[in-house]
């Protein structure tokens, strides 16, 4: 053996000796004292193989021996405090790592609260406020891995990035400000970027590094989730350093590269929020999605098609990123065209719900704008193929949304990939998603080939605006303006004055008729729509007489001229028919819904008629509002369009003047009268429901024609609703839960959402005893499918409707229990 | 400039309870110091109502022309007189004054057109009527209050303009002499000089009938309307020659009334589209639609405070503010058959 050794051994053992024993203070001071030569830095210190010796064998043993003699009274044994000063210099000045995790396990290890607890917890927090965590890191970046050295770095790993939570553990609310996860985890990160600095430097010096546990500290903190509190720090440093060094950035891309797979998802995520933009990315990231297939699956895959919570600004950085380089073009390719079938396959379509939907898009859009003509070029077919198919789901989508975003999306796509062709376009009305959408396709500002086909549309918006603002004609029209300055006089909006076009309208519903079918004068033929409506809501006998006949014509009327609102006028006409002459009319628009030649559109507007009839048979007080439309009559007139002012001053005057005694507010509900709706709802009802699996050559409800369905059930679901207190609801509820049964598991959400609602009309429309009496084994099977629907429905807006099926379900049985009790 | 129009605007407020329909109006009083001005209206069931334009209320009605209809209201600037033509051929002077309504003088109608009155009122006791006369083409001149035909003024024989539809006397500012306009069946306006009973000058205007016109005599000019679709606007030059200074298109045919606001800003026109359409008077420049009755609009006025009425076949009276008057207006709102009148109004 080493005589030095044995010397350093010698003096160790004796010095714990003394320290465990002894209650001098004197005599512990120079123990102490004597120990404290073997530190490195220390005044009049020992040899270097001493000390390196102790460092290694002695240290650890020492320090557990000073954590085992602390107590106040051990303490006070030297005036002044200094035996702590010495004490706690052993911690603070001896190899980082030992005396780290001597204070971790001697805080776990602590029974409870104690002095000794708070004292190390002190101690710990002066440990790293003196900077010492990046002592405990450069530490290990020094040691080149060994095998038996990765046990000790596994540990310390665990209590470097786990200490919050120990210690958050262990004084539970005693803990101290520095140890709170959102302190803790930037100063970590400061502390990561002094070590980066250190090997950058030791680097310049000449001498090897290792990042592999920096990489691994980064790794598990963003798997704790603190991506935010650690890259917050980290980002915006490196962001700066990497842009004039070559070797930082070297540095800082193996740091990346060392992180283990387990971590790279969260690393990665964190680091492309944070990061302010493509190019930012580029430099911390380098190529490490073609070196790291973990890290390729994450960039290309996870963030794009299997998760939807970043922001745009996320997804533009990412996918600039990924156009940085002509190697990750490549991927940005395969990208593209993977996007493009996850945007047009029914599956996707069908299945996911519509944020994803709009995210995938966005993505989409991105990525068209960053790839140039001649990349698009080589896999046009191919990505011409799936817009097209894409396009077609999306259109036959029922919901509204979801079309919408299949036109706004295809028509940028088809000019981007087939710039020559001829563009996909489609009708639809600017909104805030569209304009967005939109944008994205814009060029990067950065992109070296601006495309004409995204600049031309861009060009063209302020030419359109001036051209229809007809300035330069009323300034033209002011001849002799110069001889009067009445610029104050603006004119109005004057858009409104059309012709007159009255006089040629038929005085009688029967001469309609006639006028709508057989008149080649147009003049004639939209005043008589315009005043069909009027005529009937006047002269109800008249209209009985010819009631279906003008249904027919009506059913069957066509655009033939551009009419302004002609479907407005068209659908108003028919529902003031069927209002007037309910049974008559309904059975034959019903018996029309299931018959041979017809269009999906009249279809659909036999359904939207029968709605609104409904609405207004069974609405109270419709009566007497009709005849006011009608000619002016000198009684009348006077009072009706002031009496609301009138009675809403009388109210206000009786409000002021009344005290409540109770809170509940003043119920001013509609007035009561008979509904209509009662004698007729059968005709309205059963009639559509009795074929509906019936498929026609040219109508197949449960075949392709999904939306005329969706319309169906919608429709059925409003005339329960309509039908509340008639005695028909009952039969009406019960056939109406039976057809839901069957078509529950429906592929198409629009269609799903009829049928809860339904469910729900149902519950409202039904009084609760006759549910259930009459209906128990439906409600019974209907509430586990409601559950799962509101717990696993793609759709957002069926699971909103279970829950609130759901909601009436558990009322009902509240209302069941207390009747029941007495 | 397309964001900035304003929406069409709408009636200040609507006197209802004519009953009939409103086929003459006519803003009484109102000028500084004395409030808001009354507002006349004669209906096609033979009544003239008073209305207060501060309660919005009728507060008279005067019965005196048999159920006929009133086709046309004027007020004297002596004692609070109220001149109204009917269709039971019969002019009726009515005294206002305190309260009292109550008929003072009648004066005897010999035509069955639908032609409009004219008077021509100093401030002094005598005044000048025109009034459509015995022949189909005449126009009778009377010296009021003594009922004493001054002079019937009858077109030269090849002439044949057809009836009188609209009149209007007035009197140049340099000149005593009083001047009739006179608006044809044929379309045509004339000018004549009353004194010398001969026609100064006359313009074609239109190809339908003349309905109603109005003149600005500081100005030397003014518009008529049709049942055609346009206005004509015409000028007198020094000469007191008539000539057209130009047409402008309406959307729909047939005016039947038109005044021009006392200050001469802008002007009113009742269309039988409903409408009442809003010009700037120099200009012609459109400057509103007013839509919000549903018959036939038969007239519109204006009062000095620039209210603007205007009454309609579906029994009601809209009531409009637009382009208001600034009251530090240095313009003078005389010269002007109406304007004079409310001019003396204040010193009576």
């Amino acid at each position: 053996m080493d005589p030095a050794q044995s010397a350093v051994t010698l003096t160790v053992r004796e010095a714990l000796h003394t320290l465990s024993s002894s209650e001098d203070g004197g005599r512990l001071l120079s123990t102490l004292g004597a120990l404290k030569r073997y530190l490195s830095g220390a005044e009049n210190s020992a040899l270097p193989g001493e000390q390196e010796e102790f460092a290694r064998m002695h240290f650890s043993a020492v320090l557990r021996c000073l954590v085992g003699r602390l107590s106040p009274g051990w303490l006070e044994l030297l005036p002044d405090g200094q035996l702590e000063d010495l004490w706690a210099s052993f911690f603070l000045e001896g190899p980082a790592d030992q005396a780290f995790l001597v204070l971790m396990e001697s805080i776990e290890g602590a029974a409870g609260p104690s002095f000794r607890l708070m004292k190390m917890a002190q101690l710990l927090a002066r440990f790293l406020s003196a900077g010492r965590m990046a002592a405990v890191m450069e530490g290990q970046s020094r040691q080149l891995t060994e095998p038996a050295f990765r046990l000790l770095q596994e540990t310390l790993l665990t209590k470097v990035v786990g200490l919050p939570d120990h210690l958050g553990n262990r004084l539970q609310r005693e803990n101290l400000e520095a140890f709170l996860p959102q302190n803790y985890f930037p100063l970590l990160g400061e502390e990561i970027m002094r070590v980066l600095q250190a090997v950058v430097d030791s680097l310049r010096g000449g001498w090897d590094c290792s990042v592999s546990f920096l990489s691994q500290v980064l790794g598990k903190a963003c798997v704790h989730g603190r991506q935010k509190e650690i890259l917050g720090v980290l980002v915006p440093r490196l962001t700066a350093l990497t842009q004039g060094s070559c070797l930082w950035r070297r540095v800082c891309w193996r740091l990346v590269e060392c992180v283990p797979d387990r971590a790279m998802e969260a690393l990665l995520t964190g680091l492309v929020e944070a990061a302010s933009g493509p190019d930012v990315l580029s430099r911390l990231l380098g190529n490490l999605v073609l070196k790291s297939k973990k890290a390729q699956f994450v960039m290309t895959r996870k963030i794009l098609f299997l998760q939807y919570r970043y922001s745009t600004p996320m997804l533009q950085s990412l996918l600039g990123y990924l156009a940085m380089d002509s190697q990750r073009r490549l991927l940005l390719r395969q990208v593209l065209k993977e996007l493009l079938e996850t945007w047009g396959s029914p599956s996707a379509v069908r299945h996911t719900p519509l944020p994803q939907q709009r995210y995938v898009s966005s993505a989409l859009l991105i990525c068209l704008a960053h790839l140039q003509d001649t990349e698009l070029r080589d896999s046009r077919d191919e990505l011409l193929a799936s817009l097209m198919a894409g396009v077609k789901t999306r259109l036959d989508s029922s919901l509204p949304a979801v079309r919408r975003l299949g036109m706004i999306v295809a028509g940028v796509a088809s000019t981007r990939i087939h710039p020559d062709g001829p563009p996909l376009r489609f009708q639809y009305e600017e909104d805030e998603l569209s304009r967005e959408l939109l944008a994205l396709a814009a060029p990067p500002p950065v992109a070296d080939s601006p495309s004409e086909a995204e600049a031309s549309p861009a060009v063209e918006t302020p030419d359109r605006g001036s051209m229809d603002g007809g300035v330069p004609q009323a300034q033209s029209e002011g001849l002799g303006s110069d001889l009067d300055s009445d610029d104050e006089l603006v004119p109005y909006d004057m858009s409104g004055d059309q012709e007159l076009k009255s006089g040629k309208a038929p005085a009688y519903v029967r001469d309609c008729v006639e006028a709508l079918t057989s008149s080649e004068d147009w003049e004639r033929w939209e005043a008589t729509l315009r005043a069909l409506e009027g005529l009937i809501v006047r002269s109800p006998a008249a209209a009985r007489e010819v009631s279906v006949e003008l249904a027919k014509v009506l059913l069957h009327l066509e655009e033939k001229t551009s009419v302004v609102g002609f479907e407005g006028l068209r659908q108003r006409a028919l529902v003031a028919v069927v209002v007037t002459d309910p049974a008559l009319v309904a059975e034959y628009l019903t018996s029309q819904f299931y018959a041979l030649n017809f269009s999906l559109r009249q279809r659909m507007d036999i359904l939207d008629v029968l709605t609104l009839a409904a609405q207004q048979l069974s609405r109270p007080g419709r009566l007497p509002k009709a005849p006011q439309c009608g000619s002016p009559s000198p009684t009348s007139q006077p009072s009706s369009t002031q009496a609301p002012a009138w009675r809403a001053v009388v109210q206000e005057r009786i409000r002021s003047k009344t005290r409540r005694f109770s809170q509940r507010s003043p119920r001013w509900g509609p007035d009561a009268g008979p509904n209509e709706f009662n004698l007729v709802a059968g005709y309205f009802f059963f009639p559509l429901i009795r074929h509906f699996d019936r498929p026609l050559v040219t109508f197949d409800l449960l075949g392709e024609d999904q939306l005329v369905l969706g319309r169906l059930v919608h429709t059925l679901g409003a005339l329960m609703y309509l039908a509340v207190n008639t005695t028909v609801a009952v039969a009406m509820g019960k056939a109406l839960l039976e057809f839901v049964w069957t078509l529950r598991f429906h592929g198409d959400a629009y269609v799903r959402r009829g049928l809860l609602s339904a469910v729900s009309s149902v519950l409202l429309s039904v009084p609760a005893e006759r549910l259930l009496a009459d209906l128990p084994d439906e409600l019974l099977e209907a509430r586990p499918w409601l559950a799962d629907v509101a717990e696993q429905d793609p759709d957002e807006d069926c699971r909103v409707l279970a829950v609130k099926a759901l909601l009436l379900l558990e009322k009902l049985r509240d209302t069941l229990v207390p009747l029941s009790s007495p | 400039m397309a964001a900035s129009l304003l929406p069409p605007p709408d009636p200040q407020f609507v006197l209802r309870g004519t009953q009939s329909a409103v086929h003459a109006l006519h803003f009484f009083g109102g000028a500084q110091g004395q409030g808001r001005p009354l507002l006349l209206s004669g209906s096609l069931s033979g009544l003239v109502h008073i209305w207060s334009l501060q309660t919005r209320r009728a507060v008279a009605t005067l019965d005196g022309h048999g159920g006929q209809c009133v086709t046309w209201l004027q007020t004297l600037p002596q004692g609070h007189r109220l001149l109204s033509q009917g269709r039971d051929l019969k002019l009726r002077l009515w005294d206002l004054a305190e309260g009292r309504n109550a008929i003072v003088d009648s004066v005897p109608l010999e035509s069955m057109g639908f032609c409009r009155s004219s008077v021509l009122a100093g401030g002094q006791e005598r005044w000048m009527l025109a009034m459509p006369g015995r022949g189909n083409d005449e126009v009778q001149i009377l010296e009021m209050p003594s009922k004493t035909s001054v002079c019937t003024l009858k077109p030269e024989a090849d002439a044949k303009p057809g009836m009188p539809m609209c009149l209007e006397l007035w009197q140049a500012d340099s000149s005593p002499r009083p001047l009739l306009l006179a608006g044809y069946e044929d379309g045509s306006v004339a000018l004549w000089d009353v004194s010398e009973r001969k026609v100064c000058s006359r313009v074609a205007c239109h190809t339908e009938p003349v309905m109603g016109f109005d003149f600005d005599s500081q100005k030397a000019r003014g518009v008529s309307g049709s049942a055609e679709k346009a206005l004509a606007v015409w000028s007198l030059d020094e000469q007191q020659a008539l000539q057209v200074r130009g047409t402008h298109e309406l959307t729909n045919p047939g005016i039947a009334d038109v005044k021009i606001r006392p200050d001469r800003k802008i002007l009113a026109t009742a269309g039988w589209d409903h409408r009442v359409r809003v010009f700037h008077w120099w200009t012609m420049k459109p400057l509103a639609v007013l839509s919000f009755h549903s018959a036939t609009v038969h007239c519109v006025a204006f009062a000095t405070d620039g209210l603007l009425a205007a009454g309609s076949g579906d029994q009601r009276i809209s009531i409009w503010s637009l382009y208001p008057i600034r009251s530090d207006a240095s313009t003078p709102s005389l010269g002007h058959a109406e304007g004079r009148e409310v001019g003396t109004q204040t010193l009576a």
